[in-house]
């Protein structure tokens, strides 16, 4: 490469034509903020692409298995009841608020923590087509997403055979499960822009977030109900997985979810998503050259 | 109306070498530059300070070395790479054929691929079921549109991702190196197409190492020599001297 000096005079430049430059007028160009909400609002909009984008992912995974979209049900139910009878035993609480509790739990942190660990791969999977064509960033975020809510509707039926089993009572409270499924998405959107924009600058990243989300299952209480730390409940109540996971659980449980739980998912939406802005804004045009 | 207006751009890329690409390595390389020398990366300059406009009705030929930059002005004109510096303003709709195997699902069949490249283009599910059955057959592939796209052959690729992104008549249409794929009965074909095209007085950009498709096809050709425009003119004046040169 030359150094930067030769740059305008290094090299001899013979141009045939005898049009002035700029013979067109260009608009002005656009400001990084306004490319990455338009970005984020282009991409919103062509729901088509990543609906049949992730259907297809889900497709596949349905051709690699002989039960088909049966096997994912199958082996969230296997390990809901197998892992319910255990620990209610362990745990010493009765299985029937305890089996509805964990199975809600377990598919909601299955959403939460698959998201997670794709959301890291959302552009470098995507190369092929990135480098191919120009389509917003956000389509490939949405994709991911998307596909993650399709498994998370084929596990949410255990939930609803474990609420079946042991009944509970549906109260009121049981619309609240719109807002938080609404709040837990939200801030699903970020996590995963934010993490598919890092990973694909510093590779090493997914690995870390693989072993962050391992090690936050067992300290989040999902198989576990916070009263049974006693007086230090209030420290895995703090947690913003549990708050997540509380949002969707309680309401179909019967009960209101925890007021710091609402405050949480808030905060952790607004404050995550005005970052992940910032790090768009900013970084949005190298992801194709990372890639 | 289609018009590409490319002022002062520059494209740096970033060539991380394995260090750079980790996280760890560059927060070391922070702390202390002597723990971990290799964290840093080395920035290749693929486009240096190019000034360049292309108008309705011009079909240019991109010429020059390999590495030379083409394929990289070829993606900054379809809006994929944002140059590091300068401006690039492109009217019209683009369509580009740059790597042929980029960009298709290997395990969806022909017919997915056609929709979903479709929709990469921005149209719709319904337009593209519409089209499927005859970009389908343009493509001559028969039976194999019902396989998945893992088992194509590069012509057959070629051939799928050429009836796509011509199929809908974009007013600017680029390919890189798209002459090296399929055989003869189809690229016969595939010129028809071409010609068509031609006709209706949009823009074409094209890379080839062939001096007689590029005089067949381009009116206008661009000499592109270690990102920087060496030559620019009608076609034979700068085959020439890009010959001469070599």
């Amino acid at each position: 490469m030359l150094p930067q000096a030769v740059r305008k005079s290094g090299l001899p430049s013979q141009v045939h034509r005898d049009d002035k430059f700029p013979v067109h007028q260009t608009p002005k160009p656009k400001t990084p903020l306004r490319l990455a909400l338009e970005d984020l609002y282009f991409g919103l909009r062509r729901s088509q692409v990543w609906w049949i984008m992730a259907w297809l992912d889900i497709k596949q995974r349905y051709r690699r298995s002989v039960l088909g979209p049966f096997w994912v049900t199958l082996s969230m139910g296997i390990h809901t009841a197998a892992l319910g009878v255990l620990y209610s035993t362990l745990f010493k609480v009765p299985d029937e608020t305890y089996i509805p509790y964990l199975a809600l739990g377990l598919v909601v942190w299955m959403l939460i923590s698959t998201s997670l660990i794709e959301g890291c791969s959302t552009f470098v999977l995507a190369e092929g087509i990135v480098r191919q064509v120009k389509m917003p960033y956000s389509v490939h975020v949405l994709r991911v997403l998307t596909r993650n809510l399709i498994i998370f509707g084929h596990n949410l039926p255990v939930g609803v055979v474990a609420l079946f089993l042991f009944p509970m009572v549906l109260t009121a409270a049981v619309w609240l499960v719109i807002p938080g499924l609404l709040l837990l998405i939200t801030n699903l959107v970020w996590v995963c822009l934010l993490l598919g924009i890092v990973c694909t600058r510093f590779r090493d990243v997914t690995h870390i977030v693989t072993s962050v989300v391992q090690l936050v299952f067992f300290i989040t209480p999902v198989m576990w109900p916070p009263e049974l730390l006693g007086r230090h409940a209030w420290i895995a109540q703090l947690n913003p997985f549990f708050a997540l996971i509380d949002l969707v659980r309680s309401p179909l449980m019967g009960t209101a979810p925890q007021p710091t739980s609402w405050a949480i998912a808030v905060v952790a939406a607004v404050v995550g998503s005005a970052v992940t802005l910032a790090v768009f804004v900013r970084f949005r045009r190298r992801i194709a050259y990372w890639i | 109306m289609a018009h590409i207006t490319l002022q002062d751009v520059d494209v740096d890329f970033p060539l991380y070498q394995s260090g750079g690409r980790s996280l760890k390595k560059t927060l070391l390389s922070m702390a202390s530059s002597r723990i971990a020398p290799d964290a840093g990366h080395v920035v290749v300059h693929a486009l240096r300070g190019l000034t360049l406009e292309v108008g309705d009705n011009e079909r240019v030929a991109l010429i020059g070395s390999n590495g030379a930059g083409k394929t990289t002005l070829l993606r900054v004109m379809a809006g994929i790479y944002e140059p590091t510096r300068g401006h690039v303003h492109v009217e019209g709709d683009v369509s580009a054929i740059l790597d042929i195997m980029l960009g298709f699902d290997p395990e969806a069949t022909g017919y997915e691929n056609i929709v979903l490249r479709g929709l990469y283009l921005g149209r719709s599910v319904a337009e593209m079921r519409e089209a499927a059955a005859e970009i389908g057959e343009f493509t001559e592939l028969g039976e194999f549109l019902h396989l998945p796209f893992k088992t194509y052959s590069s012509g057959m690729s070629f051939r799928l991702a050429f009836a796509v992104a011509t199929a809908f008549q974009p007013s600017i249409l680029l390919m890189d190196e798209w002459f090296a794929a399929g055989d003869q009965d189809f690229l016969r074909k595939a010129q028809t197409r071409m010609n068509d095209f031609v006709q209706r007085a949009r823009i074409l950009v094209i890379t080839s190492h062939n001096a007689d498709i590029l005089r067949q096809w381009c009116t206008r050709a661009v000499w592109i020599d270690q990102g920087w425009i060496r030559e620019d003119g009608p076609i034979d004046a700068v085959l020439r001297s890009y010959a001469r040169a070599h």
